[in-house]
């Protein structure tokens, strides 16, 4: 056990390395104000898709109703900050909690459901959401909640982004997290070894929920609005791109799935119509030479490191 | 009495898969259930574990009835199987496959989990040591890092019965564990099956079309036909009983099956 100690270790220290550094070529403004955009872009998508990687990877429940989630974070934190004034803490509290709750009730009922029905279910009720916002005056309706407090800096970012990360990952690792995957390898065999795929289902699609609302609120507060048309069911394609492609079951996969799509969007910002384009041709590519994204289900590791350097030698030698 | 089923059935629409099925089962026992393909064996295994729920009748485990549980519930009641198509998790390591049988004996709360505190290390060191432990007793320690689907059949289903034993059960229905296995392994595996019987005080049930296993194995048998008790007892009687031979052999046919 002292190993997974000593890795928690290395994962602070990595962490806190990277923060250091792009903190100080941000400050320095060596990073301008674009990537630095980017980089708050993608600690935010890094929170959504290592959440949904929760529900779609490890527990094997296909949602594709994440924006939602983000929606209901995104204005229910945005209301605390601006209707009620209370601190941005409080707000991302509020934006969890909500989100998780809201997750929850869905859940229940929803995760009975399985395959394609789920996905068109949640995709629904992330469309609902959507549209009871649109149609709510209380916070903008169809021209969206405007006048949102900048509260949204890199240490934020970067910050919930490590949490999010650190929890899943200590959940997944978890006997909690054994349940989950089990659920997804074969719910039958799982109930029959006394787990409970009805209550793990409707965890791991509330964790998520939360941290998708979390990802929410530090998104409204980056751009000053909350607008219904941020919520599409665009946005869930979007985060479910990054799962996909770094891996389903792979927490460093949608770190390197979220990082690779906020760039390469971010180099095609001249041509956003190449956007769509380059995403489909990236997945179509990915679906015919890696169809388990590009970690597949497995963590970035040492090991993984170490194989790739032993291949890189065998190649040479050859 | 460890089992005791009261006038089991189940009805699929119009068809009656299992009528009035009333098997006794004392603790420490080793019960074959056998019957021709179709019989309604399986359909016995899904209502013990409450896969199907029964048309009428009801089960009892020790006296309690597990009527409306749900399999995970009646595993928590000490009910644990195999399958006749192997069901391990696949993709997992073979340690993994019998870590997740440990799960509902532990404790540690989500909190714990997630901060890494309070009994989150002393549990993830007992549930490692003692999935070691057992997959020892099954000769597989040496595979635990392995992926399961890499297994070797007869491993695969040797796995299984690790894992169904990981769950702590006080009866072990095993469906069809030779099935797939040549004739040494079957013999290794009737060796194991009445060894971890005595090691892990178990009452075990077991539906079988080897023959020589069963008759070899089991102190009584249960015979099916199309849902049907159609004959009870000691594998002698049960050998010579018409009924079962005209079932398994069809009419007119003298000897009895080996």
């Amino acid at each position: 056990m002292n190993k997974t100690r000593k890795n928690d270790l290395i994962m602070f220290f990595c962490g806190a390395v990277v923060f250091l550094l792009l903190h100080a070529l941000m400050e320095t403004e060596i990073i301008g104000p674009f990537w630095q955009l980017n980089i708050i872009l993608a600690c935010i998508n890094i929170i959504l898709a290592v959440s949904l990687n929760l529900i779609n990877g490890f527990t094997g429940q296909f949602s594709i109703g994440h924006a939602g989630f983000m929606a209901i974070g995104a204005y229910v934190s945005a209301i605390m900050t601006v209707k009620q004034g209370l601190p941005f803490i409080i707000a991302i509290l509020a934006a969890f909690i909500a989100a998780a709750a809201l997750g929850f009730v869905i859940g229940v009922p929803t995760l009975r459901l399985s395959g394609d029905y789920l996905a068109i279910a949640t995709l629904g009720l992330s469309e609902i959401i959507r549209v009871c916002i649109l149609n709510t005056p209380y916070v903008g309706g169809a021209s969206g909640f405007m006048g949102i407090p900048h509260l949204t800096n890199f240490p934020w970012a970067f910050g919930l982004m490590f949490l999010t990360v650190y929890l899943i990952k200590n959940i997944v690792n978890s006997a909690h997290g054994r349940a989950l995957i089990a659920v997804r390898e074969n719910e039958l065999a799982a109930e029959t070894m006394g787990i409970d795929a009805a209550k793990y289902k409707t965890l791991a699609f509330t964790i998520g929920a939360g941290f998708a609302g979390l990802g929410g609120a530090l998104f409204s507060h980056y751009f000053y609005l909350a607008h219904p048309s941020s919520f599409t069911f665009m946005r869930s394609f979007d985060i479910l791109t990054m799962v996909v492609l770094g891996g389903l079951g792979s927490i460093s996969g949608s770190i390197i799935g979220a990082v690779i799509l906020v760039f390469v969007s971010a180099a095609l910002a001249d041509f956003p119509e190449w956007r769509m384009i380059i995403y489909a041709v990236t997945l179509i590519v990915l679906m015919i030479f890696r169809p388990q994204g590009l970690l597949g289900n497995k963590e970035l590791s040492e090991k993984m490191l170490g194989l790739l350097r032993k291949g890189g030698i065998r190649r040479d030698a050859a | 009495m460890l089992l005791k089923t009261d006038a089991l059935s189940i009805k699929f629409g119009g068809l009656t898969a299992l009528d009035d099925l009333n098997l006794k089962i004392h603790s420490g026992e080793l019960v074959g259930l056998i019957g021709p393909n179709g019989a309604g064996k399986t359909t016995v295994f899904n209502l013990l574990t409450g896969v199907y729920s029964p048309s009428g009748g009801n089960i009892f485990l020790s006296g309690k009835s597990l009527k409306g549980l749900k399999p995970f519930q009646v595993t928590q009641s000490g009910i644990a199987r195999t399958f006749q198509n192997i069901r391990l998790f696949s993709e997992l390591s073979v340690l993994d496959n019998v870590k997740i049988a440990h799960n509902y004996h532990l404790s540690c709360s989500l909190a714990e989990s997630v901060l890494r505190a309070g009994r989150y290390f002393p549990e993830e060191e007992d549930v490692e040591r003692e999935s070691a432990k057992l997959l020892e007793i099954f000769n597989l320690k040496d595979k635990m890092h392995e992926t399961a689907k890499n297994l070797p059949y007869g491993e695969q289903r040797r796995l299984e019965i690790a894992r169904a034993l990981a769950t702590r059960p006080s009866l072990l229905l095993l469906d069809e564990p030779a099935a797939g296995m040549n004739p040494q392994e079957t013999n290794d595996l009737t060796k194991m099956i009445r060894w971890i019987r005595g090691e892990f005080a178990l009452t075990v049930l077991l539906i079988e079309h080897d023959m020589r296993l069963v008759m070899d194995l089991c102190e009584r048998i249960y015979v099916l036909e199309y849902g049907i008790t159609i004959a009870q007892g000691a594998p002698e009687k049960i050998r010579r009983d018409p009924r079962v031979i005209e079932a398994y052999l069809g009419e007119e046919v003298p000897d009895a099956p080996h």
